[in-house]
């Protein structure tokens, strides 16, 4: 069982590379449009929020499936949130500015919906590289607290690809839908919770 | 030591200058057999001529240039207006010239391209989203046509209405984010200036439908959203017209509209801009100052706060 468990895990690391892969090809077959550069970087970041709604997902799908032993699941999505914004990153830094200071630096500074994306990455960077058993145990309690940001670095994203845009609104909202409905079923666990202890403590007791 | 500051363009990008070649002698041989019966009628093409600068801008592939539109009576997405906008019908086209002027009027399109001399001219394109192109276009001086029409002294502006055709215009006929039909509006010193045209081909061909064919406005210092496309129906007036970004998002999209890299969008950076045609690890370009035709136009704005008057 442990075995097959850890085949499909293997099986979904390769998997969540294909984004990547099919990315490359693209580039390769010159497949990305008039504004090949923005494309990339779209694309990108699209995957990168992606990953991070999966990674929101993963609990809910364990409670309501009473599956067990999802966390692994959890992480890999979560790393791959965090690899694909960095590739969004280093894009933008690279391929779009070609490493040049001064564009980069007026561009962040007048360009609010920037901010937005650089909280979100701050954010993924640390739940990132705390992401290991290694550092779970290290931080203990602050782990799960800190943890939680992701849903800061959610909303922090879908508002950073929304206050960007001029016209169509459609796909952000879709976002936008997917993330109230993630958060809302943990506040729906969270209420049941504690209505239930409530009931469970001894009487006279408050 | 060679410092490239630009990647090249891929030489398999570029149209082939023969091509390019034929097409202009193609279109000045259609044009010069239209225009040739009746003589120009405005002399004063030549001294606009001498004012065009830029004659060492290369133009962006002509690819780009016709699958990269914001039309937004089609769709919001700028490569998909190109097979959306097939169906949009441009012939017979007139011009409604009315307002304050002496001689208003219904005009075919015909009949105004017969009085005018077409002419090829190189301008930068820049998107209020921050990317841009050069463009070829083919077309004269709207201050030529106005003057035609006699404006009265008391014209103050112009307020340009593109086409309303629902029928082919999804977003019209289902009242998509804007107000229709799409308005615009230039100063009247604006509109007569000679680096403002009014395009009818682009790459020595006639405009592509995606492109604002039969006929649309350039005013290559100001962003895209400006220069309105299918346009029928012009008039002088007193005071400012309501234009249609400004009124959906006047906090975003001002009147004037003049490209200012100093100026940012409440949202985004006019700092930098993408040129499309460039390639992978190539620096964004820094924006000028009216898109760099300040020479040409900064006078109109001078002792004006740009940053009031975006």
């Amino acid at each position: 069982m442990a075995w097959r468990i850890k085949k499909a895990w293997l099986l979904t690391l390769i998997i969540c590379l294909i984004p990547l892969l099919w990315l490359f090809i693209d580039v390769a077959l010159n497949n990305l449009g008039s504004n090949p550069i923005q494309a990339l970087h779209i694309r990108l970041g699209d995957w990168s929020l992606r990953f991070l709604c999966l990674t929101l997902a993963i609990t809910p799908i364990q409670t309501i499936m009473r599956w067990r032993g999802m966390a692994d699941y959890r992480q890999l999505f979560g790393m791959y949130a965090f690899f694909y914004a960095t590739l969004h990153l280093l894009v933008y830094l690279l391929v779009d500015h070609n490493l040049e200071w001064s564009l980069i630096g007026t561009d962040i500074i007048e360009s609010p919906y920037i901010w937005f994306g650089l909280l979100a990455y701050i954010i993924v960077f640390l739940l990132g590289i705390t992401s290991s058993k290694l550092a779970k145990k290290w931080l203990g309690k602050t782990w799960k607290k800190l943890h939680r940001f992701i849903y800061i670095a959610a909303g922090a994203a879908v508002i950073h690809y929304f206050w960007q845009l001029k016209g169509n609104l459609a796909e952000p909202l879709l976002y936008v839908i997917i993330l109230f409905l993630l958060l809302g079923f943990r506040m729906l666990i969270w209420a049941t919770n504690l209505k239930l202890n409530k009931m469970m403590l001894p009487k006279g007791r408050k | 030591m060679i410092i490239k500051t630009q990647k090249e363009i891929p030489s398999s990008e570029i149209t082939d200058l023969t091509v390019f070649k034929a097409r202009r002698r193609f279109i000045k041989t259609v044009l010069a057999s239209v225009v040739g019966a009746t003589m120009p009628v405005w002399a004063d093409n030549n001294k606009s001529r001498t004012l065009l600068p830029n004659n060492a801008l290369v133009p962006t592939p002509i690819e780009l240039v016709k699958n990269y539109t914001n039309y937004y009576e089609f769709t919001l997405n700028k490569e998909d207006s190109t097979k959306l906008a097939q169906n949009f019908v441009t012939d017979p086209w007139s011009l409604e010239i009315s307002g304050e002027v002496e001689k208003a009027g219904i005009y075919h399109l015909e009949d105004i391209l017969r009085q005018q001399t077409l002419e090829e001219r190189i301008y930068r394109f820049r998107c209020v989203e921050a990317w841009s192109m050069v463009v070829p276009w083919m077309g004269f001086s709207l201050g030529n046509l106005l003057k035609m029409a006699k404006p009265l002294s008391t014209a103050q502006f112009v307020k340009f209405t593109a086409i309303h055709q629902p029928e082919t215009m999804p977003n019209q006929r289902n009242n998509v984010m804007l107000e229709w039909p799409y308005v615009e509006g230039l100063r009247i010193d604006e509109a007569m200036h000679p680096l403002t045209m009014l395009a009818v081909g682009v790459y020595g061909d006639t405009l592509p439908k995606q492109n604002g064919a039969p006929l649309r406005l350039v005013v290559p210092w100001k962003y895209g959203f400006k220069s309105i496309k299918a346009i029928v129906k012009i008039e002088l007036l007193k005071k400012a017209p309501i234009t249609t970004w400004n009124k959906s998002a006047p906090n975003e999209y001002g009147f004037y509209a003049n490209v200012n890299p100093a100026v940012a969008h409440p949202r985004w950076s006019q700092n930098s801009e993408r040129q499309l045609g460039s390639g992978f690890f190539t620096a964004r370009r820094q924006t000028e100052l009216f898109n760099g035709y300040s020479e040409q136009v900064a006078d109109l704005y001078r002792d004006m706060d740009l940053r009031h008057f975006f």
